[in-house]
């Protein structure tokens, strides 16, 4: 699995990614900053990592979604290739309209830094195929605009088109106001493009991945997507 | 030429910023502020001397850039045209 990690001014977890990257698919990821106008040839994953874009002016990810390298992103994700956004990055992925709706802040305001449970709403995508649908991990969050927004008949099709592949929950998977940590629509942490190749969530996984750490909850993700380029091959 | 954009967001989006400044507003005593909603005003200086394509230019800047329609609607005006230049004496 080639991955590229995209490197904005003020990302700040491309090197967790990177790490987390590395471990799983025993690959280092190719660091492309922004100003690139073009991904390395072969990429077959690009990752938007967490952080905070140009400090979070104007709107979080409002101007890395209008960075010389989101061109060439944008051609990839067309052309049906894997885009993940963590974080930062899920908001670069609504704010450039590769992804539906925007991350407003936080219900209670607070800057969320702590561990939550998801459910994996599905298994059958390439970033989840390393989980069983209906599967409950436990992964950090880190972020003070997580608070997913769309409008009613947005959400409606994310639900109808099982496009909404994470939400918050308790440890036993099931929804209610004190899991949805950051009052988002329908408890949604992750939610698919409508080709299924584009993912933007905004708990870490990457922080997930080792031992040392005491959980390796988000180790599925990348051994699943690890998984998904090795049978292509 | 001068002009002013401004943001505001839509009805039934969530503003707890807003609702914020609200309780502030509201524990220094100021009366009778029913409620607050945030937005944003940007000021910004226009080479264009016609007011038309002035305006066509900012309503571009605010769609591509300064508003997210998901959220928030926005108003462009002009403010002041750019004095002309003082005829020779």
């Amino acid at each position: 699995m080639k991955s590229a990690v995209i490197v904005f001014p003020g990302s700040n977890r491309e090197r967790d990614m990177a790490h987390a990257l590395k471990l799983v698919s025993g690959r280092d990821p190719a660091m492309v900053w922004h100003a690139e106008t073009e991904l390395p040839p072969g990429t077959d994953l690009v990752v938007l990592p967490g952080g905070f874009s140009y400090g979070d002016y104007l709107r979080c990810g409002a101007i890395a979604a209008r960075a010389p390298i989101m061109g060439p992103v944008r051609d990839h994700a067309r052309k049906g290739g894997l885009v993940m956004g963590v974080c930062n990055g899920f908001q670069i992925l609504c704010e450039a309209e590769l992804l539906p709706g925007i991350l407003l802040r936080n219900a209670k305001m607070k800057f969320l830094c702590r561990d939550v449970h998801l459910k994996i709403e599905r298994s059958d995508t390439p970033f989840t195929r390393g989980y069983n649908a209906g599967q409950v991990i436990r992964v950090p969050v880190a972020h003070g605009e997580g608070n997913y927004f769309a409008s009613e008949g947005t959400v409606g099709r994310l639900e109808a088109e099982g496009r909404i592949l994470f939400r918050y929950t308790d440890a036993e998977g099931k929804r209610d106001p004190k899991s949805n940590v950051n009052g988002a629509l329908n408890s949604i942490a992750g939610v698919l493009n409508e080709k299924l190749n584009v993912l933007g969530l905004m708990p870490h996984p990457e922080n997930h991945v080792e031992n040392a750490v005491g959980c390796t909850d988000g180790r599925g993700l990348f051994a699943g997507l690890v998984a998904h380029f090795a049978q292509a091959a | 030429m001068k002009a002013r954009v401004t943001v505001t967001l839509k009805t039934g989006v969530l503003d707890p910023q807003g609702k914020a400044i609200e309780g502030a507003l509201k524990s220094l005593g100021v009366a009778g502020v029913a409620s607050v909603r945030q937005g944003k005003v940007f000021e910004i200086e226009l080479e264009e001397g016609d007011a038309a394509k002035a305006e066509t230019t900012l309503r571009e800047a605010a769609e591509k850039l300064l508003a997210n329609t998901v959220i928030e609607n926005f108003r462009v005006e002009v403010t002041a045209s750019t004095p002309a230049e003082p005829a020779a004496s």
